[in-house]
């Protein structure tokens, strides 16, 4: 009687949940359930549910013997930690710069600036991007030049193709970064400044003693959460970016994945390569979650 | 201020120097492109376009305008951003609601927190989405770009953590009124919500307004393209085939150049003056939705 109560009483709870459920169920769930087709030597026309061969784990075999699979990894993971470091430290050092400014004015104009790259798409930033940094004609090896530097090949060169893209990922996202400190800051206790000025702190003893240690959790959480990005070096960046002459230090795990699935039909192969990723990138993220909640008591939902 | 030491104000004169000059060098890119894009294509070549416009000419938006596919993607793009954006937002509601319920009274919460938290941890993959949409027979169509993307559980989350910090009392007097949970909903949760719906509603608008990926793989014929795959054909493949049928006084006035900087400028134009509107809103929404006390 009381259950069956409940139960009307939450009913209208189980209908709103039920449309974005199903939603979920058929284009997040069906298709984890599909990445059965890494085992299989996939033939697309014969469908999801055609009569594929079962071969076990050569699909993994044939990726692992691709050539220049474990410098794919080894791109992966190196831009994308040099992307989660400078993600944490540039939007850090700039919300601490932007809560000195005592001009509300400003600090407003800047704000507005810094954010705007981060809701545009890499297709346009990475149009400006070439243009920008064209050898022949683009504004910046011309401003080099100025200074007597040959052209530089931005996104040609291997030497220079990682770096390239982790400096415009900074300036795409920083900004946009800068909002969970710059909330994190207002947070301290007012109280703890004017103790510190009466003590005779300056500003940056201020900043050292009272600022850093007040935003401990959130720069804790934030280094927590960005490991399960390990394996994220940024598709929409580096696919829109990169050429095969820079191969060599750009192709990462999702490019080869495009490449060998969509491009060369290759699904079973493909799938094999993004289900290694899943797994891999979901134990990174289990234990930065579990981290965060021990170390910062943090919960998502 | 009173007391402040000269190294004190000289670090204050620095400081705002430095973040104008920061601020300046993040659109200072976009600027130039604007340049390029007003500029006559011999001004552009000759490299004297920096920051400014050179022999001033609106021909490249002009070029752009007169073909097709801009428009026909635009309007692709429109579709998924009104039929995208509206069932995202819908969706984040319907789905957050319940969700900010304790567990004591609706014991489902978290059994259902989890399914749809688990798929920010763990996806099958680029194929078998794909694979999963062309079995549905979605290929080709605008459902395509709307559905599969229908469920943004970011901004679940950060509405339903925004939700949670409304007081109790709200929804206790609206049940002492007699209103059930759809009631609640619409009439003491969404008005207390604005700054939230604000900002999932960008999110999720700026979200469809600048996909691509999706586009690209699941319409088959380029007159489907939204505008962000169309671009991406013409500026990143630089597929500039077009071009060729230019006659040499156009070509000194237009070139590839200019016209790609003046796709990229249409492109942008209305994410610039949408965002800085709403960013009272989303800097709240986001604070709230996100970092709890």
């Amino acid at each position: 009687m009381i259950k069956s109560r409940a139960l009307s009483r939450n009913l209208p709870l189980h209908l709103m949940i039920l449309p974005g459920l199903l939603l979920v169920l058929i284009f997040s769930y069906v298709p984890i359930l599909g990445t059965y087709i890494a085992f299989q030597k996939f033939i697309p026309a014969k469908g999801f549910f055609g009569d594929q061969a079962w071969i076990g784990w050569d699909n993994f075999r044939y990726v692992l013997d691709l050539p220049g699979i474990f410098q794919v990894l080894w791109n992966t993971v190196f831009i994308a930690v040099m992307k989660m470091v400078a993600g944490i430290v540039v939007p850090l050092t700039v919300a601490l710069l932007l809560n000195e400014l005592r001009k509300q004015a400003i600090k407003r104009s800047v704000q507005t600036l810094i954010y705007l790259p981060h809701f545009l798409s890499w297709i346009i930033l990475g149009g400006v991007l070439v243009d920008l940094l064209s050898p022949s004609s683009g504004l910046v090896n011309q401003a080099l030049g100025a200074f007597g530097i040959k052209p530089i090949f931005f996104l040609g060169s291997n030497d220079w193709f990682p770096y390239t893209m982790v400096i415009s990922d900074v300036w795409k996202e920083f900004g946009f970064a800068t909002i969970v400190y710059l909330a994190a800051l207002t947070g301290i206790d007012p109280q703890q400044y004017e103790a510190a000025i009466i003590d005779g702190a300056s500003r940056w003893k201020q900043t050292w003693h009272v600022t850093l240690p007040g935003m401990r959790m959130i720069i804790v959480l934030m280094v927590v959460l960005s490991l399960g990005n390990v394996l994220n070096a940024g598709f929409d960046q580096i696919v829109n970016l990169y050429s095969a002459q820079v191969y060599a230090s750009g192709d990462i795990i999702d490019t080869l994945v495009y490449r060998l699935g969509l491009q060369q039909a290759q699904y079973g192969v493909a799938t094999a390569v993004g289900l290694f990723k899943s797994v891999v990138s979901f134990l990174f993220i289990s234990v930065a979650y579990y981290a965060a909640y021990k170390l910062a008591d943090y919960r998502i939902f | 201020m009173l007391g402040q030491s000269t190294g004190a104000r000289l670090f204050s004169a620095f400081n705002a120097v430095f973040l104008i000059a920061l601020s300046l060098l993040c659109i200072a890119p976009l600027v130039h492109i604007a340049a390029v894009s007003l500029s006559s294509s011999s001004a552009v070549t000759a490299g004297w376009v920096k920051f400014w416009p050179v022999d001033f000419t609106l021909d490249s938006y002009r070029f752009v305008m007169t073909r097709g596919e801009i428009w026909s993607s635009m309007w692709v793009t429109l579709q998924r951003v009104a039929l995208g954006g509206g069932l995202n937002l819908l969706l984040t509601i319907l789905i957050a609601y319940p969700l900010s319920k304790e567990s004591a009274t609706f014991r489902s919460r978290t059994g259902y927190a989890w399914f749809f938290f688990f798929t920010m941890l763990f996806s099958g993959g680029l194929i078998p989405w794909y694979m999963v949409i062309r079995q549905l027979e979605l290929l080709d169509s605008i459902w395509a770009l709307v559905l599969p993307a229908g469920v943004p559980v970011f901004n679940v989350v950060l509405m339903l953590n925004f939700f949670r910090q409304l007081p109790k009392e709200l929804e206790e007097a609206a049940f002492m009124d007699g209103a059930g949970h759809w009631t609640t909903l619409w009439k003491i949760y969404l008005p207390a919500a604005l700054p939230a719906l604000a900002t999932v509603s960008l999110f999720a608008v700026v979200w469809h307004w600048n996909s691509w990926f999706d586009g690209l793989i699941l319409m088959n014929r380029p007159e489907h393209y939204p505008l962000q795959s169309y671009l991406q054909t013409v500026i990143m493949q630089r597929d500039m085939t077009f071009i060729q049928h230019l006659s040499r006084a156009e070509l000194a006035i237009v070139s590839d150049r200019t016209i790609k900087s003046a796709q990229i400028l249409i492109a942008t134009l209305p994410i610039v003056f949408v965002y800085p509107f709403l960013q009272r809103f989303f800097v709240k929404g986001i604070v709230l939705g996100s970092v709890k006390g």
